[in-house]
C-alpha cells in the first residue's frame, strides 16, 4: 500500500505545532498502524542528515506505545477524525492497515483536551487521569492477598458489571472523542468497579465526590450524554456506568 | 450545597430537572392546543381556564424561571465545554459515533429560543398586554391562513427543531438523574422517540390542519 500521511508535529508543549506531510510506500495491509509508523520513522531517520537533530530525536515522529497488544492504553492517537482510527473496540496497536485503502491520505493528530497537554508530536501527558485516581479511586484498607473463592459472596451479575468497568485501560479515548472533552466515562468506570464490590463499598460515599471534584478541577468538560465515548472505547465500557456514577454522586452528596 | 451545584454533575442535574419540567409543560401545552380542533367554544373555555385558575397563575412565573435556568446553565456548560478543548481537531468524524441532535443541542436550543420569541409576540403578548383579543380561538386560527403562510412555515419548522432537541433531551435527562442501566436505556430511547414525535407532529398538525381546511 502507498499512503500519504499528515501527521501533527510539535517540538514541545510550548512550541506551536503544525501538520507535516509524508509519503510512505510498500506498506503491508497486514501490519499494524504502529508498525507502519515505525517504518515511517526508520525512513525519516535514515534520510536524516543532521546528526544533532538525530541525537535530540527530532527527526522521527514521537508517539506513545508500550504493550502493543491492546491492554496498556498508551497508543492513543486521533486517526482520520476517530480515536484509535476507524475500527471499533481496538487500540491503535490493534488497528490494521487493511482498514485503509491504497492511496489513502491519513490524518494523525494527538488527543486534544486542555487537561492532556502535548509533550511532543503525538505524545500527550495523561497525568490528569492519575490525579483523578489519586483523589479516590482506590481501597484504603489492606485487603490482603487473593481471597479464597466465594469467601466473600458477590452475585454473578455484579461481578460481571464490575469486571466490565475494570476493563478500562485509561487510554483517554473517551476524553479525546467527546465533543466536550469530558472524562465522565473514565471516572464512571473507576467508580463503578469499586462501588459494585464489597471491598470498595466501604469508601463509596466519599469516592464519587472526591473523584468528580478532581475531574472538574482539572478542566475536563461536562458530559452531554452524546454516547460517543462508549463507541470509541477500546474496551467497550458502557455509559450505563455514567448513570451509576451520577447515582453514586447524588447519594454521597445526600449522605455527607 | 453550593459545591454540589458548581460541580459538573450538579449543573447537569439542574439542566435535567428544568428540562423535565419543560417536557411536562409541553405535553400540557399540546393538549390544550389540540382543543382548537374541537371548535371555538371548547378552546376558548380551555384558554380562559388556563388564564384564570390559581395553579396556572403560580406555574406561569415558574415556567419562565424554568426556561431561564435551563438557558443560563446550558450557556455556562457550553462555555466550559469549549474551554476544555482549546485546540480543535483538524479532522473530526463525529457522525460515526453520535447522533446529530446530541451534538447540536445548543444550536437547536437557540433556534427554539428564536421561535419562542416570535411565538410569545404572536400570542402571549397580545393576550396579556393588549385588549384586542376577544377570542383566543380566532387569534390562533387567524395566524394559520394562506395569507400568513410564512407563520405556518415558522410553526412547522419550530416544531421539527423542538422534536430533534427533545429526542436527545428525553433520554439524556434520565441518564443524568442516574435512572438508567443497560435494560432501561432502550426503554428511555423508545419513550423519548415517541414523546418527541408526538410533540413535533402534534404542534405541526395544528397549523397544517387549518391551512388545509381553508384550501379544501
Amino acid at each position: 500500500m502507498n499512503l500519504t500521511l499528515k501527521i501533527w508535529r510539535q517540538k514541545d508543549s510550548k512550541t506551536k505545532g503544525n501538520f507535516e506531510t509524508y509519503q510512505i510506500n510498500d506498506i503491508s495491509p497486514d501490519c499494524s498502524f504502529l508498525e507502519m509508523l515505525d517504518q515511517l520513522n526508520e525512513k525519516l531517520i535514515s534520510e536524516q542528515k543532521d546528526p544533532v537533530a538525530f541525537s535530540r530525536g527530532d527527526c522521527g515522529v514521537s508517539f506513545d506505545h508500550d504493550c502493543r497488544e491492546g491492554i496498556c492504553g498508551m497508543c492513543g492517537m486521533f486517526i482520520n477524525g476517530r480515536a484509535h482510527g476507524p475500527d471499533l473496540g481496538v487500540t491503535t496497536c490493534q488497528l490494521h492497515m487493511r482498514k485503509f485503502k491504497d492511496g489513502d491520505t491519513i490524518v494523525v493528530e494527538p488527543w486534544r483536551a486542555k487537561p492532556f497537554p502535548i509533550i511532543k508530536d503525538l505524545v500527550v501527558d495523561r497525568t490528569a487521569f492519575d490525579k483523578i485516581i489519586q483523589a479516590g479511586g482506590y481501597v484504603s484498607v489492606n485487603t490482603g492477598g487473593v481471597p479464597d473463592a466465594n469467601a466473600i459472596p458477590v452475585p454473578k451479575n455484579r461481578a460481571d458489571e464490575a469486571m466490565d468497568a475494570a476493563a478500562c485501560i485509561g487510554c483517554g479515548a473517551c476524553v479525546a472523542t467527546c465533543k466536550n472533552a469530558s472524562a465522565m466515562l473514565f471516572v464512571a468506570a473507576k467508580v463503578s468497579q469499586l462501588a459494585l464490590l464489597p471491598q470498595g463499598a466501604v469508601e463509596a460515599k466519599e469516592r464519587a465526590i472526591k473523584m468528580v471534584r478532581k475531574m472538574d478541577e482539572l478542566g475536563f468538560g461536562n458530559c452531554t450524554n452524546t454516547g460517543a465515548c462508549e463507541v470509541e472505547c477500546p474496551k467497550e465500557v458502557s455509559i450505563s456506568h455514567i448513570a451509576r456514577l451520577n447515582r453514586e454522586f447524588f447519594l454521597s452528596v445526600l449522605s455527607s | 450545597m453550593s459545591n454540589f451545584l458548581n460541580s459538573s454533575i450538579g449543573k447537569k442535574l439542574i439542566m435535567s430537572i428544568s428540562g423535565l419540567f419543560l417536557i411536562a409543560f409541553l405535553l400540557v401545552h399540546l393538549t390544550i392546543n389540540l382543543l382548537t380542533l374541537a371548535g371555538p367554544e371548547t378552546f376558548n373555555a380551555a384558554a380562559h381556564f388556563m388564564g384564570t385558575n390559581i395553579v396556572m397563575k403560580i406555574m406561569e412565573p415558574m415556567l419562565a424561571l424554568g426556561f431561564l435556568v435551563h438557558i443560563v446553565y446550558s450557556l455556562i456548560l457550553y462555555a466550559q465545554n469549549l474551554a476544555a478543548r482549546p485546540v480543535r481537531y483538524k479532522v473530526i468524524n463525529q457522525a460515526e459515533t453520535s447522533s446529530w441532535a446530541s451534538r447540536n443541542m445548543v444550536f437547536l436550543g437557540i433556534v427554539i429560543l428564536a421561535f419562542l420569541g416570535i411565538h410569545l409576540v404572536n400570542y402571549f403578548y397580545k393576550i396579556k398586554f393588549t385588549n384586542d383579543v376577544t377570542s383566543e380561538y380566532h387569534l390562533v386560527v387567524g395566524l394559520f391562513t394562506t395569507e400568513y403562510w410564512y407563520y405556518i412555515a415558522i410553526y412547522v419548522i419550530g416544531a421539527i427543531f423542538l422534536g430533534l432537541h427533545l429526542y436527545h433531551a428525553f433520554q439524556s435527562a434520565f441518564q443524568t438523574l442516574g435512572l438508567n442501566n443497560s435494560k432501561w436505556r432502550a426503554r428511555w430511547n423508545a419513550i423519548g422517540l415517541i414523546y418527541s414525535l408526538v410533540i413535533a407532529l402534534g404542534f405541526s398538525f395544528i397549523p397544517l390542519y387549518f391551512l388545509i381546511s381553508e384550501l379544501v
